[in-house]
């Protein structure tokens, strides 16, 4: 069994290595690059996009809800696996809560950075109305990043303690930042009832803002007349969209820290079987809600439904649309379904795969029903009777993925992404019950 | 068993009671809304005056039943942007029969309201429902639906719907979501991707000692807000018709008041009842609910041969730029 001393020595947070500095870099050069061609964009206005009249959302509402759909991660596996008692969530949680407050924080920024008159913000909430699904977004976007933050922090405490005796000596600015955060943790009865109090009813109340969340994103879409989008299946199908969607960030994430970090003997091929199970179960749930959403209005079409089809089966949009559907979904469940295929490089790749197809799933779910109004496209360039997103749009776009790196980065590399004082005392527990057991 | 029997006798006591009490309350209540719905005047002072009823009717109302209605003197005054002008409802009637692609709506819409971008707020289309029926030319302006999905949808209430019947922008409020813009089914709203070029609009308009509001077709128009169609208010406050009315070669757009049961093309004034009946005018995507205040008369018995309009079809402007 480890000692204490190596527990924390392993799982303490690590200094970056050269590889890590040239990372941050280089996500530093991209923000920078999507700050400079953001404010080009509030000075000369959204023409610098390739945006018009028809295809008047983009690149950046599909940003928009490819962050909704990350930050679902932290309520997915805290909340879920928590409730059922699922032991192999310890090394993961953090990392996915970590994710989950990185997402919902790029969300806010995204949906301000689609704005025409990001200027008048604030009015969304001087003079909201309730009516409008934009006010429901105003108010659940901050509820879950709040939530959020408490998930992450209440269960940190412990640890902050147990890093401002570890970093004492070392490093005493940091070791005294740690005791601030740590809120005078002694680790006594009372503060331990109190926090896993605080962590159960956050872990409760996490799981149906989660749901909120992601249903609210769905309203914004079909609350409109839109061929596409005006759809009873659309809260449901964001939801297990979703959890694709995080389930798959969270793999390729947990990957990379593993690797980077080295903590290869706490996360272990296990925990990467038991991920690829549930990101397998998730794709097929997802799949469920394809078929509702796309064989149904396929086999009883009006005109207008026929044509939307038809870019996306056969049409302008079909290779991105058999990609994520085939490449993003189906094929990943083959493999996942193969114990070798749960291993962790093969997981590496297919939540590769899985995050890109999500993003272009957003992309397809945002801009053909766009294209395709209930009065013909005349009178205005014939370039906008198509959309692809300009320079600018790509390089905001890289950008704010950066930015939610950033984010990630720097957590990971100032907070013990595996907790350590749950760890030792599962550990604990474990030897126990084997020495009782000889 | 002796307690039981309390209870159950007390518990019956008290239901008693309280509906009792109920149906007290609702005999009183009853005999009341009876006693207003019956009143019949039980006072005769014997002179009697002559007034007119709405019908057109002399009716003889005894004198005492006549209290003067107060008006508000200060109507005018109290004239809000939000609120609209009193007791009009304003609705146009367009008869595609006529429609020939002229144009001539358009450009005068795109003179008057300084329309710079690439997108025009009034587009006639070339229609065509399959390719069995008839083609024909189809105005469209802003609908200025009674149920407005563009005005439910915004956040800020930067869109509001007028009791006159119009649907304007306060593009001081817009916060350029274009939201409303996804909502409205007919495609009818257009956003200012650039700062938009309305350099003369000062000299023409004297803009110095005005403040912008909604009713000047939010004019000017900003940079990151959206625009569209907006019925003229400006012209009908001074009892004059929208600009693509009056500019129109064939008279194709009516415009009136509903609550008058009139509209006009300039040329002549029509009972909109009648024309909607007799010309079994529709309005368009009825079946979606927005409840538009445009109506439509179908291209029947048409004089001119659709493809005489195709000279001025240009599929791809509808806004001229300057060479």
């Amino acid at each position: 069994m480890k000692s204490r001393e190596q527990f924390i020595q392993d799982l303490a947070p690590k200094k970056f290595t050269k590889a890590e500095k040239i990372w941050l870099g280089l996500l530093i050069v991209v923000i920078f690059a999507g700050f400079l061609a953001y404010v080009d964009q509030v000075r000369s206005g959204l023409q610098v996009t390739n945006l018009n009249d028809y295809a008047l959302w983009g690149i950046y509402i599909s940003n928009f809800v490819f962050f909704i759909a990350t930050s679902f991660v932290g309520a997915a596996t805290v909340a879920i696996l928590r409730l059922t008692q699922n032991a192999w969530r310890t090394p993961l949680v953090r990392i996915a809560e970590i994710i989950s407050l990185a997402a919902i924080i790029m969300a806010g920024v995204t949906i301000i950075i689609d704005l025409g008159r990001p200027d008048r913000a604030l009015y969304t909430i001087i003079y909201a109305r309730f009516q409008s699904p934009i006010t429901w977004d105003v108010i659940i976007i901050p509820t879950y990043l709040v939530a959020i933050f408490f998930l992450l922090y209440f269960p940190l405490l412990p640890d902050l303690a147990i890093l401002k005796e570890f970093y004492k000596k070392t490093n005493p600015r940091l070791s005294k930042w740690y005791g601030k955060l740590s809120l005078n943790w002694k680790g006594s009865a009372v503060q331990k009832a109190l926090q896993q109090k605080s962590i159960k009813i956050i872990a409760v109340l996490v799981l149906p803002l989660g749901l909120i969340l992601q249903t609210i994103d769905a309203w914004l879409f079909s609350s409109t007349y839109r061929i596409g989008w005006n759809s009873t299946n659309f809260g449901p199908y964001f939801i297990s969209g979703a959890f694709v969607a995080g389930v798959a960030t969270l793999v390729v994430t947990i990957f990379m820290v593993r690797k980077v970090k080295g903590l290869e003997e706490y996360i272990t091929d296990y925990h990467f079987d038991k991920m690829g199970k549930f990101l397998a179960l998730a794709c097929l749930i997802y799949l469920y809600f394809n078929a509702n959403e796309y064989l149904m209005p396929a086999y009883a079409s009006t005109v207008n439904e026929g044509i939307h089809l038809e870019t996306l089966f056969t049409g302008h949009y079909s290779t991105i649309f058999w990609f994520v559907t085939i490449g993003g979904l189906i094929v990943p469940v083959i493999i996942l379904m193969f114990k070798k295929g749960r291993s962790p490089v093969v997981m590496f790749w297919v939540g590769m795969l899985v995050v890109l197809a999500s993003w272009w799933k957003r992309y397809i779910i945002v801009t053909p029903t766009l294209l395709h109004p209930y009065l013909p496209i005349q009178g205005v360039p014939e370039s906008w009777r198509d959309y692809f997103p300009s320079l600018h749009e790509w390089l905001i776009t890289g950008s704010n993925l950066a930015t939610a790196l950033l984010i990630l980065t720097l957590l990971v590399r100032y907070l013990p992404v595996v907790a350590i004082q749950r760890t030792m005392d599962e550990s604990a527990l474990e030897n126990k019950a084997k020495t009782g057991e000889s | 068993m002796g307690k039981e029997n309390k209870n159950t006798r007390r518990k019956f006591l008290d239901k008693g009671l309280k509906l009792g009490f109920i149906t007290a309350l609702s005999g009183f209540g009853i005999s009341k809304v009876a006693s207003k719905l019956n009143a019949t005047p039980n006072h005769d002072s014997g002179s009697k005056m002559e007034l007119m009823n709405t019908n057109g009717d002399i009716i003889q109302v005894d004198s005492t039943d006549v209290t003067p209605v107060e008006h508000s003197s200060d109507h005018d005054k109290k004239y809000n942007v939000r609120e609209g002008m009193p007791n009009r409802k304003f609705v146009m009637v367009v008869d595609l029969a006529k429609c020939k692609n002229a144009l001539a709506c358009q450009s005068a819409c795109n003179k008057h309201h300084y329309v710079t971008g690439d997108n025009a707020w009034i587009k006639v289309y070339n229609m065509q429902e399959s390719k069995d029926t008839a083609p024909y030319w189809m105005p469209v302006t802003c609908q200025h639906c009674d149920q407005p999905a563009c005005v439910t949808v915004c956040p800020v209430d930067a869109t509001f719907k007028r009791k006159d019947g119009l649907v304007l922008i306060d593009n001081e409020r817009c916060i350029g979501c274009r939201f409303c813009m996804a909502a409205c089914p007919y495609s009818i709203r257009v956003f200012n991707w650039s700062e938009p070029d309305q350099g003369e609009i000062y000299v023409d308009m004297d803009m110095s000692h005005h403040t912008p509001t909604p009713e000047h077709a939010g004019k000017p128009s900003k940079m990151g807000t959206v625009d569209k169609c907006d019925f003229c208010p400006h012209a009908i406050k001074n009892n004059e018709l929208p600009h693509c009315v009056t500019a129109c070669p064939n008279g194709v757009f009516y415009f009136g008041d509903k609550y008058e049961d009139t509209v006009t093309n300039g040329d002549e004034s029509l009972r909109l009842s009648k024309l909607l009946e007799d010309k079994a005018g529709y309005r368009y995507m009825e079946a979606l609910g927005t409840e538009p205040s445009v109506y439509y008369l179908p291209p029947t018995d048409r004089l001119v041969d659709f493809n005489d309009g195709l000279e001025n079809y240009t599929e791809y402007e509808s806004v001229a730029k300057p060479e």
